[in-house]
């Protein structure tokens, strides 16, 4: 036996993000595999967290009813913006590399449990899901195709609100995507607006708002202006459940906090009753 | 060398976008009372939402402009500190949008025009604000004006702040003031968040494109109403003759469109906000 044993190799020990999730509401630590087999819900204090956008499709759709529309529409960088971390256009560019897809929210037809519908999904992941021009005429061209089809719309929201990068016309998709839903209920098909953590900004203060009924999962943020900003103007502290689904459910803007396994079963309840 | 009347003379045009907020946001530039009385030939001013509250950052009421009669809404900043204090200064909260609505209700059943002059920071972000649903007040403006069923002028006549403007800006012709400024989010809101340092408001206010020609050339308003030289602020009397020479040529382009053909060119023009592959 050498004297010089060569060093065994140290085994990997991965960093430990890799292995811990943190519930981003309750601060609580669990192994990663927990999180994930809980449907991204926090097993102590039932924070609904944010799903991925094809698995929230999954989970929403009927098994192989869901066609993808207007995936072509997506932005364009018509400011030429930059700031101070760059430009508009490599952020977006790279956004797209790395998720695969091209604008803030996914549309298509499909059936949830038997019911024709059209379903937009936000993706929070792409730009903080913020609305710019091609967001918006997604969700416009998705209402008019519903109209068309007769279908009733239903769209998961996830959005920081408007895309500043895209300046005013950014705002303008607030006016586009609110009028095209005011044409899908004159029309009338209804229209269920579900707010996932996060809903604000100028999502919350346009479409999000606007359901014939507006469901939230558990504990999610939905709010028009910041908590910062808030505290900062009326100088004073907030309390802790403020802009959350259950404040929201008190104070009359929410019909109902909905479990994620209940979703689609609820869903489709209400297109029942409605004789859709 | 310039002479001074040649600087006197010198067009707003040439003005950075940091030097139109500050114009925009001048207080002796006209505000809502100043242009209904330097506009109007009488004025009656209604209040309440009729659910909670009486918003003052939204002055409602219906009017006599150049014989026609309309309903004018409109955000009041206020010129004192007094006056900016009783109106929140310009920012609105649900109460007033729903007062907007609700009298944007009654100038539809009996046909009167709606006039509307937008000046500020935004809606207002307070507890209360949120309790009541800004966000939804908000977002049922924008469906409700956009089906509304008689004419909507509407003028951007200082600061055009965010979602609290958009409101009540939602119209058949949009018209901006040569220095007023309309935004997605305040140039110090955008710097504070993508350059993370709030005096940066000037380069954010530049990467917006928020004046009046910008605006203009993107498509989110119709026509600029030229200030006196020097700015709104220099000569109030010019500035409403302007600012009514171009709402009465408005009105009266609408006028002769039959209701549900106005209201197709307005979705078509709502339709048509955008630039996307």
């Amino acid at each position: 036996m050498s004297w010089f044993e060569p060093k065994a190799e140290k085994p990997k020990i991965p960093p430990a993000k890799a292995l811990w999730a943190i519930c981003p509401k309750c601060k609580s630590h669990m192994a990663k595999e927990v999180w994930k087999n809980n449907n991204s819900i926090c097993p102590k204090c039932n924070y609904h967290g944010r799903l991925p956008v094809r698995e929230r499709i999954r989970q929403i759709a009927d098994e192989s009813t869901f066609v993808e529309l207007f995936r072509e529409v997506s932005y364009s960088d018509h400011l030429g913006f930059h700031d101070a971390t760059g430009d508009y256009k490599s952020k977006v560019d790279a956004t797209i590399a790395k998720t695969g897809e091209t604008e803030s929210i996914v549309v298509g037809t499909c059936e949830i449990g038997g019911h024709r519908a059209m379903l937009g999904v936000m993706d929070f992941s792409f730009m903080g899901g913020s609305l710019g021009s091609g967001t918006g005429e997604r969700i416009a061209r998705a209402c008019e195709q519903a109209i068309a089809e007769r279908r009733a719309l239903v769209l998961f929201c996830a959005s920081g609100g408007a895309r500043m990068h895209e300046g005013i016309l950014s705002l303008m998709q607030m006016t586009k995507t609110s009028a095209a839903i005011g044409r899908l209920k004159a029309a009338g098909l209804p229209y269920i607006s579900v707010c996932t953590d996060p809903t604000t900004g100028g999502v919350s203060a346009s479409f999000a708002m606007l359901g014939d009924i507006n469901i939230t999962e558990p504990k999610a943020l939905i709010g028009f202006a910041g908590r910062r900003v808030i505290e900062n103007t009326i100088h004073q502290k907030l309390p802790a459940d403020f802009q959350t689904s259950e404040y929201l459910e008190k104070h009359g803007f929410i019909d109902k906090i909905v479990e994620r396994k209940d979703l689609k079963p609820f869903i489709a309840k209400m297109l029942n009753y409605w004789g859709f | 060398m310039a002479t001074k009347k040649t600087l006197k003379k010198a067009p707003a045009a040439a003005a950075s976008a940091w030097d139109k907020v500050k114009i925009a946001r001048d207080a002796k530039r006209p505000h809502v009372w100043d242009f209904i009385e330097g506009i109007f030939d009488d004025f009656e001013e209604l209040h309440g939402d009729r659910l909670v509250n009486d918003d003052a950052a939204m002055v409602a009421g219906f009017g006599t402009i150049g014989g026609e009669k309309v309903l004018l809404l409109g955000h009041h900043k206020g010129a004192t500190v007094e006056e900016n204090m009783a109106a929140n200064f310009g920012m609105a909260n649900p109460d007033g949008y729903r007062k907007a609505m609700r009298l944007g209700k009654l100038a539809e059943r009996f046909g009167n025009p709606i006039v509307t002059f937008v000046d500020t920071p935004g809606a207002y972000p307070g507890r209360e604000a949120e309790e009541r649903g800004q966000a939804e007040a908000i977002a049922k403006s924008l469906e409700f004006f956009s089906a509304l069923k008689t004419p909507i002028v509407v003028v951007v006549t200082g600061e055009g702040g965010s979602g609290g403007a958009l409101a009540i800006a939602v119209g058949d012709r949009i018209l901006m003031m040569e220095n007023a400024v309309y935004s997605v989010i305040s140039p110090e809101g955008c710097a504070g968040i993508l350059w993370r340092d709030g005096a940066k408001a000037p380069e954010a206010a530049e990467a917006l494109k928020i004046t009046a020609p910008d605006l203009l050339s993107l498509g989110a308003i119709d026509e600029i109403i030229p200030e006196p030289a020097g700015g709104a602020h220099k000569n109030h009397k010019r500035a409403c003759a302007n600012v009514k020479k171009a709402v009465l040529k408005a009105l009266k382009e609408l006028k002769g469109i039959a209701l549900d053909e106005l209201v197709e060119k307005r979705y078509a023009k709502i339709r048509s906000y955008g630039n996307f592959y």
